[in-house]
C-alpha cells in the first residue's frame, strides 16, 4: 500500500520532469566534460609527470573520474532534495494539496526519494558514458560504479530532504552548500588521496559519506576493491541513508500534519 | 481533523463511519477538499493538474481523461485545458481547484472560504456550480465569512465564535430565532448621530443597534418604525427598510468587536 502511494508521487515528479529533462541532460553531460577536461587532462599532465606512483600507478584521469562520479552524485542529490522539496511545501504548496488525497506525508517523501534515485541513475550513467569517451574506463567492472554512485547520492538525498522540508527559509541551503557540500567536494578524496590531508583532520574525512562513496567508486573502477572495505563503505552509506529516511518520515509528518 | 491531517484534540470523531486516526487514507479517498489557498501546481497545465490529482487517488488514465473532460466543462475551463495554470485569473484558478477536488467523485466536499477574493461575477459562477453539486447529492461542508454565501448555499449552518458554537440551524430558523423580520437602517450626519440615538431610545422596536456609521432598528414592521422616528422630529440623512439577513444574526451572536 505504502509503496503504491509512493509510486503515485513518483509519477507526479516524472510529469513535472517532462518539461525540464532536456536541460538536465545537457548539464549532466557538460559538467563531467568540463571537470574531466580541465582537471583530468589539463591538470593531469602535471600530476602524471610528477608522481604517478603516489596515485597507485594510474593516470590522474583514471584516479579522478570515479571519485568525481561519486561527488557528482552528491551534487545531484543536493540539487534534487533542496529547492524542489522546499518549494513544494512553501511556494507551490503541492505537498499540502497532496495531503488532501489518500497519500500520507511519508508517501510524498518516499516518492521523491524514488524520483531522486532515478535522477541519480541517469546522471551517473551519463557520467560513465563521458568517462568512457575520455578513455578513463579500464574494465567492465566500472559498471558497478553506477549503483555505488546512486547509493552515495541517496546518503545525501535522504537526510537533506528530511531537513529541507522542515526549513523555514531557503537561505539555509546556501549555507549548507557553502559549508557542507563544497568542503566535502574538495576534501573527501575526490581530487587527491585523503592520506595527503594533515593527520589531525584525516579522521574527519573518513567520517564523511562522500569519502566512502569516492573510495567505493574508485576501487570498483580501478579493480582494486576489497570485499571487506567495500562492505564497510556500502554499510556506512546505507546506514546514513536509513537515518535520513527515518528522520524524513518524522519531519515530513510534522511539517504537513499540523 | 475531518481531512485527517490534524489529530482530534478531544472527544470522539468518526467520518463516514471511519476513525480518522487509523483510516486516514481510506477517508480521504472519499473526500474532496477545496483549501482556502489554491494549491494548484502553477507550472503544470490545467489538464495535468487534474491528471496528477486523479493519480493520487489511484484512478486509471482513461477514467481521469473522461472525468477531466466532464469537470472542465462543468467549471467552464474546457478551452484552457492545455494552458499553464500560472496566468489564469483568480476565479479560474478557484474553479480549477473545485474541479480538482471533484476528480475522485467525493461523497463529501470540504470548502474553506470558496469565494474569498473573487469578483462578483466569479463568485456567482462558483455559487452556481456548488449549488448544482448540492443538487447532485454531494454533501458540502463549507466555512465562510460571507453571510450571503452561507445564505445562498447552506441548508444547515453553525455560527462559530471564538471556537465555540454560538448557534445552529437553517438560515431561516436562525433569522427567526435571533433577529426580527425587518430592519430599519438609519444614517444620520455624523455630528447628529449620538443625539439621534438618545432620542430613538423609546421608539417601540425590539432592539436597537448603534453602529459607528448607522443605527439599526430591529422590528416586525420597518415602515411603522420609520413613522415613529419621523414623529419624533428626527430627519435621518438616509433610511432603508430591509429584511433581516444572516449578517444581523451574526452581529447579534458574535458582537461587533473586530475579529482577527
Amino acid at each position: 500500500m505504502t509503496q503504491a502511494f509512493a509510486v503515485r508521487q513518483l509519477r507526479f515528479w516524472l510529469t513535472n520532469y517532462r518539461r525540464t529533462w532536456q536541460g538536465s541532460i545537457y548539464s549532466g553531460v557538460l559538467s563531467p566534460v568540463l571537470y574531466l577536461g580541465a582537471m583530468g587532462l589539463g591538470l593531469g599532465t602535471l600530476v602524471n609527470a610528477h608522481s604517478k606512483a603516489s596515485l597507485g600507478g594510474v593516470s590522474y584521469l583514471a584516479f579522478l573520474a570515479p571519485g568525481l562520479m561519486a561527488a557528482t552524485a552528491m551534487q545531484t542529490a543536493m540539487g534534487e532534495s533542496t529547492y524542489p522539496v522546499f518549494g513544494s511545501v512553501k511556494w507551490l504548496k503541492t505537498y499540502q494539496a497532496a495531503t488532501a488525497t489518500p497519500l500520507r506525508p511519508a508517501d510524498l517523501f518516499h516518492g521523491h526519494l524514488l524520483f531522486t534515485t532515478l535522477r541519480l541513475a541517469m546522471n551517473s550513467a551519463v557520467f560513465l558514458a563521458v568517462m568512457a569517451a575520455f578513455g578513463a574506463v579500464r574494465s567492465a567492472w566500472v559498471l558497478t560504479t553506477v549503483p555505488a554512485a546512486i547509493l552515495t547520492g541517496l546518503a545525501f538525498a535522504a537526510p537533506i530532504e528530511a531537513y529541507a522540508v522542515s526549513c523555514a527559509k531557503e537561505t539555509s541551503f546556501a549555507a549548507l552548500f557553502r559549508f557542507g557540500i563544497i568542503p566535502l567536494f574538495l576534501f573527501s578524496g575526490t581530487f587527491f588521496p585523503v592520506s595527503r590531508l594533515p593527520a589531525a583532520v584525516r579522521p574527519l574525512a573518513y567520517l564523511t559519506p562522500l569519502w566512502h562513496g569516492v573510495a567505493l567508486c574508485r576501487s570498483l573502477s580501478l579493480g582494486t576493491a576489497q570485499p571487506w572495505a567495500s562492505a564497510l563503505h556500502v554499510g556506512y552509506l546505507i546506514a546514513v541513508t536509513a537515518i535520513g529516511v527515518y528522520a524524513g518520515n518524522q519531519t515530513y509528518r510534522r511539517r504537513l500534519y499540523a | 481533523m475531518i481531512g485527517c491531517v490534524s489529530p482530534p484534540t478531544g472527544g470522539e470523531l468518526t467520518i463516514l463511519g471511519l476513525d480518522p486516526v487509523s483510516d486516514g487514507p481510506a477517508i480521504r479517498a472519499r473526500l474532496g477538499v477545496v483549501p482556502q489557498e489554491d494549491t494548484l501546481d502553477v507550472e503544470l497545465t490545467v489538464r495535468e493538474n487534474l491528471l496528477i490529482y486523479g493519480r493520487y487517488f489511484g484512478l486509471r488514465r482513461d477514467v481521469i481523461a473522461e472525468r477531466t473532460a466532464r469537470l472542465l466543462e462543468f467549471v467552464q475551463l474546457t478551452d484552457r485545458a492545455a494552458d499553464q495554470v500560472e496566468p489564469l485569473s483568480g476565479g479560474m484558478k478557484r474553479r480549477l481547484t473545485i474541479a480538482r477536488s471533484l476528480i475522485s467523485e467525493p461523497e463529501i466536499l470540504l470548502l474553506d472560504e470558496p469565494t474569498t477574493g473573487l469578483d462578483p461575477q466569479a463568485r456567482h459562477v462558483v455559487w452556481d456550480r456548488l449549488y448544482r453539486l448540492k443538487q447532485q447529492g454531494v454533501t458540502l461542508v463549507l466555512t465562510t465569512h460571507y453571510m450571503d454565501e452561507a445564505e445562498q448555499l447552506c441548508d444547515r449552518l453553525v455560527v462559530m465564535d471564538a471556537g465555540k458554537i454560538a448557534a445552529e440551524g437553517s438560515p431561516r430558523e436562525l433569522i427567526a430565532a435571533y433577529s426580527t423580520p425587518e430592519v430599519l437602517e438609519l444614517r444620520f450626519r455624523l455630528e447628529q448621530q449620538e443625539q439621534a440615538a438618545e432620542k430613538l431610545a423609546d421608539v417601540p422596536v425590539d432592539r436597537i443597534e448603534v453602529l459607528a456609521d448607522r443605527i439599526l432598528l430591529y422590528t416586525t414592521s420597518g415602515e411603522d418604525a420609520l413613522a415613529a422616528v419621523q414623529a419624533r422630529g428626527l430627519e435621518p440623512a438616509t433610511s432603508l427598510v430591509r429584511r433581516s439577513t444572516l449578517e444581523d444574526v451574526f452581529l447579534r451572536l458574535t458582537g461587533r468587536r473586530l475579529e482577527d
